[in-house]
C-alpha cells in the first residue's frame, strides 16, 4: 500500500483575462477608490460593504478556506459569491470525491483506536530516569522500522490534514475542523493520546464541525483522548464523607472545561465549582487504555454524593448522568456563548472583534441552541465581516501560510506514504514555522492572534520556506510556474512581474511593495542579458515569484 | 498603545536611498560594547511553564507536614552518602536531588532561592497567571507591553541595537511584548534566509530583495519584525559565532532548553550586545505520577540543573556581569492527589544565580504547611511577591532609577525587597 504513490493535481489553469492586458491601474489604487466611493454613496448593486466584489470574493476564499488557487476567484464569480458561502456551510451539497483516494496513503487515519494499539507496539516508554535517550534506547528506536512506530499514527493525520487543506473543495469545513481541534485540543505525545488521536479527529470532531456545540462538548469530553490528555480517566472520587481528604481527585479536566472549552476564564466559576464539576466526572474513564482505549462510565470510581455546581444542585445517586448534566449547563450557559462567539469572530473577523460582531454571534448561537452554522453565518454577514477593518487584517498562522502558498501557484503534493511524501514535508516546514500540527502541548491550543505569529525567526524561516518552494526544492512539492507565466514574455520583466502580483496577491499590492519589485527589476545587475531556451533575456521569475510570496502582503489574508 | 517606534527614525532614511543597503549603525553600538570589555549587564530569564512544583523542587525537609501531605511523592529528607535524597541545604530545605550539579554553586554563593515566592492574585489557571507574571501586573489584563519591556525602556539606548533582547522561543513571550523589537530565535545557526542564491547568473539576490520589501512598512507588526530579523542577521553575521564552543568544559544538557541557554552564553560571549535574554522550559505540570526522587519532575529537573550549571561554567568569570532569574506561574497543592501527582497551588520556588548576588541562602520568610498555614486551605501561601524580586533584580542589576514604574499602579518598595542582590556590585 505504501508503495503506491498518488498525487494531486490542483486546477491549474490560469487566471484569465484580468492579468493579459498588463495593469494600467493598480487593483490597490481600485481599492482606495472603492473606499472613498463607499463614504459618498452605498453600492447597493454588490451589498453594503466598502469591498469591491472582487475584494469580497478574495476575503472569503482567505478566511473560509486556505486561500486561491489559480481560477477560484473566476470560479466564485461566476457562481456567485452567496451560492459559494452557502455551498461551503453545507459542505455535504460539494462533491469531493477526490479527496478519499488521496488518503489511501495514510491508513491510520481509518483504524479505531484498538486495532491502532494491536498495530502498533505500545510498550510503556522506558522509566525516564536520565533526560537524554541512553545509547540503548536510541538503539532500540531506531531498529523499529518506520512504519510500525508508533509516531507514524501522528505523520500520517498530520499529511491527512494538509492534504485535506490543500486539496478538499470543503474549504471551510477543513477550516472548522482545525478551528474545534484547536479549541478542544489535546497533545499528541503525551504517552497514549497518538493511538487515540485519528479517532478523536475523526469521530468526535469532524462530525459536529458545523453542527451543534452541545454535540462536539459531549464528544470530546467523553473521548478517551481527552479523557487521557486532561487525566479525567483518572480521577477517583471517595465518600461523601471523606470529600476534600485525598479524594484522588483530578481536577485537570474539571478546570479546563470550564476555562477553555466553555465558560472562559472569566466566565463565572469558582474554585469550588472546580472541585464540583471534578467530582460530577469522576467515573468517566478508559476501559483498558494500552488495549481497548474507549470510553466507558465506572460506578465504582464515581462519587455518588451531592454535587453544587454554578448555583445549580446535582442530586445524590446521579452517577454518569451527573457529567452530563454539568455539560448541559456549561453548553447553555451564556459566558459559553459569548467566549466561543468571541474566539470564532477572533478568527474569521479580527484578532480584536468588535462587541457588536461578538455580540451578533452569541446571539445566534443562544437562539439556536448552540448551532455552528447558524452562527458561522451570522459573522459572515456581518457589515464586520466585510469591513475596511477586517480586510487582509488576518496574519496567516504557519499552516495558512504554507497551504496558501502551494495553493496559490496551483501545486501539487505528493501523498504516497512513502519517505518522498510532500506532505510529510510540509508538516516539517509548517513544524518549523512553530505550528507543528497536533503537537501543541497546553490545553489553549495555538494562539489565532498577529502577536504570537509575527517575529523575526518565523518570518526569515517563511522566506526561506519561499524560495525553497517556487524552485520545486521542497521534495515531494511541485509548483508549476511557468504554467503560471503562460502568455508573458519572460523578455519583459514588468509583465512577468504584474503577472506574478495577479497571481499570488490578485493584485492586492499596496505600492511601497510595487515599487520595491519595480526597482528591482530595473537594476541592470539583475535584468542583464542571458541566453535560455526562451530567448536573449529572461526575467528571474522563480526568485521574483518567491519574493512576492514572502512579502508582508502574502502573510496576511 | 501603538507609540512610535525608533525604527521609525532609522528608516526615514532609507526612504530617500530607495535600494540602497542603510548603514547598520548598530554595528558600531556593538563594537563600543566591546570596547567597554562587555561591561553590559545580562539579564537571563528562564520561564518553567506549566507551574513547577517548589516543594520538590526546594524540600520542606524539616516539615512533618510535608511528609504527611505527600505520602508517595515526597523527597526523603538528606541522608548522607545517599544520592536518592534531599540535598541538604541549610538542614531545613534541601535540593531535590537532581539539583545537585547546582549545590556548588549554592556553596559558592552564586545562587539564592527565594521560597514561598509568586503572585497575590489567587488564579489557578496557567494561561492568567504567565499571562500576570510576565506582564508584572496580577489581576490587569490591560497592559500590552511586558515588565522585561518596562525594564529595557528604561534603560539608556544610543543607537539602534538589534540583539538586545532575545527570546528564544517560537514566539515573543509576553514578558518582552511591546515597544523594544525583541527577536526571537529558535536557532542561531538556522537564523539566515537560505536558498537565496540565484538560479540564475544574472538573478536577483533574494535576501536583499526580502530585505527591501520589510524596509518601508511603519506601525506595522511585520515589518518591524522583518526588519528586526535582517538587523539581526547582519549582526550575526559579523560576529563569528560558530567558533565559540562551550568554555571551561561545560556539558549542557541535550534538547531545546539546553541548546537554548547554550545559545544564550554564546551571544554573551561574542559581546552582540545581549541585555535580556529569554528562555522556556515546559513539562511541569506534574497532575499524574510526578515521580519522588526519581521519575518524571526528576528528570525535568534534571535537564533545568544541567542547564544552570554548564551556564555559569561556560561564562566562567562572565558571570559577574550576568543574573538569571528563574520563575513559574504558580505551584502545587501541598497535598498530593489521587494520582501520585499535584494539582494547580498558589506560592512557589525561584532562584537567583550570579555573581552579584547574596547566595548561599534561602530568602524570605517560610509560611509553614500545617493546614492552617495553607492559603485556601491547600497550597502554599505566597509571602514574597514576585513583583519584589523582579524588581530588586532589575533594578540593582541595571542600575535603574527607583522611581520608574516597573509595574503600573504598583510602586515598588526598596524595603520589601527580598534581598537577593548585594546592594552595589562593586562591593
Amino acid at each position: 500500500m505504501y508503495g503506491m504513490v498518488f498525487f494531486f493535481i490542483v486546477s491549474a489553469f490560469i487566471v484569465g483575462c484580468s492579468n493579459s492586458t498588463g495593469r494600467s491601474v493598480s487593483l490597490s489604487d481600485t481599492h482606495e477608490g472603492a473606499l472613498e466611493r463607499s463614504k459618498d454613496e452605498p453600492r447597493p448593486e454588490v451589498s453594503t460593504s466598502p469591498l469591491s466584489e472582487h475584494q469580497q470574493i478574495l476575503h472569503a476564499l482567505n478566511r473560509l478556506g486556505y486561500g486561491p488557487r489559480p481560477g477560484d476567484a473566476a470560479r466564485v464569480q461566476q457562481m456567485g459569491l452567496k451560492n459559494w458561502i452557502t455551498r461551503q456551510l453545507h459542505p455535504d451539497t460539494i462533491p469531493d470525491e477526490a479527496v478519499a483516494p488521496l488518503l489511501r496513503g495514510y491508513p491510520t487515519i481509518d483504524k479505531s483506536t484498538p486495532d491502532l494499539l494491536k498495530k502498533f507496539p505500545n510498550n510503556p516508554p522506558p522509566k525516564p530516569v536520565e533526560p537524554n535517550m541512553g545509547p540503548m534506547q536510541s538503539q532500540m528506536a531506531q531498529e523499529m522500522p518506520p512504519e510500525r512506530r508508533p509516531v507514524r499514527i501522528v505523520q500520517e493525520l498530520q499529511a491527512a490534514r494538509i492534504a485535506r487543506a490543500v486539496m478538499s473543495e470543503r474549504q471551510l469545513q477543513e477550516v472548522m475542523v482545525d478551528f474545534w481541534f484547536n479549541h478542544f485540543n489535546v497533545f499528541a505525545h503525551k504517552d497514549l493520546v497518538k493511538w487515540m488521536l485519528p479517532a478523536y479527529e475523526r469521530d468526535a470532531i469532524r462530525p459536529h464541525a458545523l453542527g451543534h456545540f452541545k454535540d462536539l462538548l459531549l464528544s470530546t469530553a467523553r473521548h478517551p483522548a481527552m479523557l487521557f490528555y486532561l487525566d479525567n480517566w483518572l480521577s477517583v472520587g471517595a465518600g461523601p464523607a471523606k470529600i476534600g481528604q485525598n479524594s484522588g481527585l483530578n481536577e485537570n479536566y474539571a478546570r479546563e472545561v470550564m476555562e477553555l472549552h466553555t465558560l472562559g476564564v472569566d466566565g463565572g466559576y469558582t474554585e469550588e465549582d472546580v472541585r464540583e464539576v471534578a467530582r460530577c466526572f469522576t467515573g468517566w474513564t478508559i476501559d483498558r487504555p494500552r488495549e481497548v482505549g474507549q470510553y466507558i462510565f465506572r460506578l465504582g470510581q464515581h462519587d455518588r454524593g451531592e454535587k453544587r455546581v454554578l448555583g445549580s444542585v446535582i442530586p445524590a445517586g446521579g452517577g454518569e448522568a451527573d457529567g452530563l448534566r454539568v455539560l448541559d449547563l456549561l453548553a447553555h450557559h451564556p459566558s459559553t456563548a459569548r467566549f466561543i462567539a468571541t474566539k470564532l469572530t477572533r478568527r474569521f473577523v479580527q484578532d480584536h472583534p468588535s462587541p457588536a460582531v461578538i455580540e451578533r454571534a452569541a446571539q445566534t448561537f443562544r437562539e439556536t441552541d448552540g448551532d455552528i452554522r447558524a452562527t458561522l453565518e451570522a459573522i459572515i454577514t456581518s457589515p464586520d465581516f466585510t469591513s475596511v477593518e477586517a480586510y487582509r487584517a488576518k496574519i496567516k498562522t504557519p499552516l495558512e501560510y504554507v497551504i496558501s502558498a502551494v495553493r496559490v501557484l496551483g501545486g501539487q503534493v505528493s501523498v504516497s506514504g512513502t519517505a518522498s511524501d510532500g506532505a510529510f514535508q510540509l508538516t516539517r516546514t509548517i513544524a518549523n514555522l512553530g505550528q507543528p500540527l497536533y503537537e501543541a502541548q497546553p490545553p489553549t491550543g495555538y494562539p489565532d492572534m498577529a502577536t504570537a505569529w509575527v517575529n523575526s525567526s518565523a518570518l526569515v524561516r517563511r522566506m526561506t520556506f519561499a524560495l525553497a518552494l517556487v524552485p520545486n526544492r521542497v521534495p515531494g512539492v511541485w509548483v508549476n510556474l511557468p504554467q503560471q507565466l503562460i502568455g508573458v514574455d519572460r523578455r519583459r520583466s514588468d509583465q512577468v512581474l504584474n503577472r506574478l502580483l495577479s497571481v499570488v496577491l490578485s493584485d492586492e499590492v499596496t505600492p511601497a511593495t510595487e515599487n520595491i519589485l519595480v526597482h528591482m527589476l530595473s537594476d541592470p545587475k539583475i535584468n542583464h542579458a542571458m541566453e535560455d531556451d526562451q530567448g536573449l533575456v529572461n526575467t528571474d521569475a522563480e526568485t521574483l515569484a518567491a519574493l512576492v510570496i514572502g512579502s508582508p502582503e502574502f502573510q496576511r489574508r | 498603545m501603538c507609540s512610535c517606534s525608533r525604527r521609525t527614525f532609522l528608516t526615514l532614511g532609507a526612504l530617500t536611498v530607495l535600494g540602497l543597503s542603510r548603514l547598520p549603525p548598530f554595528l558600531l553600538r556593538a563594537a563600543s560594547a566591546q570596547e567597554r570589555g562587555g561591561a553590559r549587564k545580562i539579564l537571563i530569564v528562564i520561564f518553567q511553564r506549566g507551574a513547577v512544583d517548589g516543594l520538590s523542587m526546594l524540600v520542606p525537609h524539616g516539615e512533618r507536614s510535608y511528609y504527611e501531605a505527600r505520602k508517595s511523592i515526597a523527597i526523603r529528607p538528606p541522608q548522607a552518602g545517599n544520592a536518592d535524597t534531599a540535598v541538604d541545604l541549610d538542614g531545613f530545605f534541601g535540593f531535590h536531588p537532581a539539583l545537585a550539579p547546582l549545590k556548588p554553586l549554592w556553596g559558592a554563593r552564586r545562587l539564592a532561592v527565594v521560597h514561598a515566592c509568586g503572585s497575590p492574585h489567587p488564579t489557578r489557571s496557567h494561561f492568567d497567571a504567565q499571562d500576570y507574571m510576565e506582564s508584572g501586573t496580577p489581576g490587569d489584563k490591560n497592559p500590552t507591553e511586558g515588565w522585561l519591556t518596562r525594564v529595557l525602556e528604561a534603560r539608556p539606548l544610543l543607537q539602534a541595537d538589534p540583539l538586545r533582547a532575545v527570546a528564544f522561543t517560537t514566539t515573543v513571550p509576553r514578558s518582552l511584548q511591546g515597544n523594544i523589537d525583541a527577536v526571537t530565535v529558535s536557532n542561531l545557526a538556522d537564523f539566515d534566509v537560505k536558498g537565496g542564491s540565484p538560479l540564475l547568473a544574472s538573478g536577483i539576490e533574494a535576501q536583499q530583495g526580502f530585505e527591501q520589501l520589510y524596509e518601508l512598512g511603519i506601525h506595522d507588526l511585520l515589518y518591524e519584525a522583518g526588519r528586526e530579523a535582517f538587523d539581526a542577521m547582519k549582526l550575526l553575521k559579523a560576529r563569528n559565532l560558530q567558533s565559540s564552543a562551550p568554555a571551561n568544559g561545560a556539558e549542557y544538557p541535550r534538547g531545546r532548553f539546553g541548546d537554548s541557554v547554550r545559545q544564550i552564553a554564546q551571544l554573551i560571549k561574542a559581546d552582540v550586545g545581549l541585555e535580556v535574554a529569554f528562555t522556556e522550559c515546559g513539562g511541569w505540570d506534574t497532575h499524574v505520577r510526578q515521580g519522588n526522587e526519581r521519575g518524571q519532575l526528576a528528570t525535568r529537573l534534571t535537564e533545568f540543573a544541567q542547564a544552570l550549571a554548564a551556564l555559569d561554567r561556560d561564562l566562567g568569570d562572565r558571570m559577574a556581569e550576568v543574573v538569571v532569574l528563574t520563575m513559574s506561574e504558580f505551584g502545587r497543592t501541598v497535598h498530593e492527589n489521587g494520582n501520585g501527582g499535584t494539582d494547580h497551588g498558589h506560592g512557589t520556588a525561584m532562584m537567583v544565580l550570579g555573581g552579584t548576588i547574596r547566595g548561599g541562602r534561602m530568602v524570605g520568610r517560610w509560611p509553614g504547611l500545617a493546614k492552617e498555614q495553607l492559603f485556601d486551605g491547600r497550597d502554599l501561601q505566597v509571602t514574597t511577591d514576585f513583583r519584589h524580586l523582579f524588581a530588586e533584580v532589575a533594578m540593582r542589576h541595571f542600575g535603574l532609577p527607583s522611581d520608574i514604574p516597573l509595574f503600573p499602579k504598583f510602586p515598588v518598595k526598596a524595603d520589601l525587597y527580598p534581598g537577593v542582590m548585594r546592594k552595589s556590585p562593586e562591593t
